[in-house]
C-alpha cells in the first residue's frame, strides 16, 4: 500500500487573503537506532525533503531529518494572490517521490 | 416488569454508561492529545481511514467485487456496525471481531486472501468501517452464542497473570486515575480502537494494545487474532456497554 497523504487548501480565497495550508503524510520515519524483536536494527526509512509550491513557484521547503515523528505534518500559511494550483512533494531518502496538489480560486 | 422487557433490545444510551461510570480514555487525555483527536486534519488516525475508504472501493480475489459492490455506501451500510462487534458468528460458530469478520467476507465472498492482522491494510478497514458508527453507543450482545466466549473473557480480565501477577482489574478496575509512571491509568475501555497511539507512533488494534498491556505485567502475550482475545474483547466491550464510538482515537 502506498503511503497517503492528506492535504487541505481551501478551495477559493479573497485576494491578499492569507489562508492556512495543512499537509500530512502517512510515512514510519524509521530513524534508524531502533532494533526489531530479534535484534537486528531497522535501517533508516525517512523523508528527506518537502516542498509546497504555488502556482509553480516554490514558497515553503523543509529538510527532514531522523528523529521526527512518524507521519510528519506541517502547517503553514500562505497569502493568496492568484488562482492557481498549490503542490505538495514529499521525497523520500530512496528519492521516490510522493505528489498532491489541489486548486485555489482566488476572487 | 416494563423495564425488564425494554432494556434488552436498546442497550446502554451515552448517557446511561457516563451515569454508570463508564468513561472513555478520551477523559484521561491532556487537553493537546485531545485537541489532536478532536481536529479531523491533525488526527494521525484519519491517514488510515482514509486508506480504508480507498481498500473500500478497491476490488480484489477471485469475484474481482469490492467491498462498495456489495455493501455500496458504507456511511449508511456500515453506521452502527462497529457497535456490535464482537459477536456470534453462526458461520464461524465461535464469537468473531471486526477485523475477522472483514476477514471472513475476504476469503468467502471476495475469495481473495486473508489480511494479515495487525497490517497496514486490516487496520486502514478496520478503522475505516469502526469511523462509520463514530458517536454511537456501543452495544454487543452476550446472549446466546456469545455467553460462553463472554464468561471466559470475564475470566481473563480477573485472572492474576505474569511475573508482576497484575490482572486487568488490579489496574483498570481498582487503580482508575491514579499514575503509573508519567501515565493516568485509564478504565481501559476500547471505545475507540482501532487509536492512534503516540508511543507506537501508529495505528493499532485492540489485541496489539492487549498484548502490550500483557507484556508490561511481565505476562507471555497471546497472538493478535486468538480466541482469548477476542472473548476478552468482547467482555471489555461490554463493560464499556454504552460508550459512544471515537475511532480514530488518539492515545499516549
Amino acid at each position: 500500500m502506498a503511503f497517503n497523504t492528506r492535504i487541505r487548501v481551501p478551495a477559493t480565497a479573497k485576494a491578499g487573503e492569507i489562508v492556512e495550508i495543512r499537509a500530512m503524510i502517512m510515512h514510519p520515519m524509521e530513524n534508524g537506532f531502533r532494533v526489531d524483536t530479534q535484534g537486528t536494527a531497522i535501517p533508516v526509512d525517512i523523508i528527506t525533503d518537502f516542498v509546497c509550491s504555488y502556482d509553480a513557484a516554490e514558497i515553503f521547503r523543509v529538510r527532514l531529518e531522523p528523529g521526527l515523528a512518524a507521519n510528519p505534518y506541517f502547517s503553514f500559511f500562505l497569502k493568496a494572490t492568484r488562482s492557481g494550483v498549490v503542490e505538495f512533494a514529499w521525497t523520500a531518502q530512496d528519492e521516490s517521490v510522493t505528489t498532491a496538489s489541489a486548486p485555489i480560486e482566488v476572487t | 416488569m416494563l423495564l425488564l422487557a425494554a432494556s434488552p433490545a436498546s442497550g446502554d444510551s451515552p448517557a446511561d454508561a457516563a451515569k454508570a461510570g463508564r468513561r472513555s480514555g478520551y477523559e484521561f487525555l491532556t487537553p493537546p492529545t485531545q485537541q489532536l483527536q478532536n481536529d479531523e486534519f491533525a488526527n494521525p488516525g484519519m491517514l488510515w481511514v482514509e486508506a480504508g475508504k480507498a481498500l473500500w472501493s478497491q476490488r480484489e480475489g477471485a469475484t474481482h467485487k469490492s467491498c462498495a459492490d456489495c455493501h455500496d455506501d458504507a456511511a449508511k451500510s456500515m453506521r452502527a456496525v462497529a457497535t456490535r462487534y464482537p459477536a456470534y458468528s453462526k458461520e464461524a460458530g465461535r464469537v468473531i471481531n471486526l477485523e475477522q469478520r472483514i476477514d471472513r467476507c475476504r476469503t468467502r465472498r471476495q475469495q481473495a486472501s486473508a489480511l494479515v492482522y495487525e497490517s497496514k491494510e486490516q487496520l486502514a478497514l478496520t478503522a475505516f468501517v469502526s469511523s462509520q458508527s463514530r458517536g454511537l453507543p456501543t452495544n454487543v450482545a452476550i446472549d446466546g452464542g456469545a455467553a460462553s466466549s463472554f464468561e471466559r473473557g470475564r475470566e481473563f480480565y480477573v485472572q492474576r497473570r505474569g511475573q508482576l501477577n497484575l490482572s486487568c482489574a488490579n489496574c483498570h478496575d481498582q487503580h482508575v486515575g491514579a499514575h503509573l509512571r508519567g501515565d493516568t491509568i485509564s478504565q481501559g475501555q476500547v471505545n475507540g480502537f482501532p487509536i492512534y497511539r503516540q508511543l507506537w507512533q501508529t495505528l493499532g488494534s485492540t489485541h496489539r494494545m492487549f498484548a502490550w498491556c500483557n507484556e508490561a505485567v511481565r505476562a507471555e502475550p497471546y497472538a493478535a487474532g486468538s480466541q482469548e482475545y477476542v472473548d476478552l474483547e468482547l467482555y471489555v466491550r461490554w463493560r464499556g456497554r454504552g460508550l459512544p464510538l471515537e475511532t480514530p482515537a488518539v492515545r499516549r
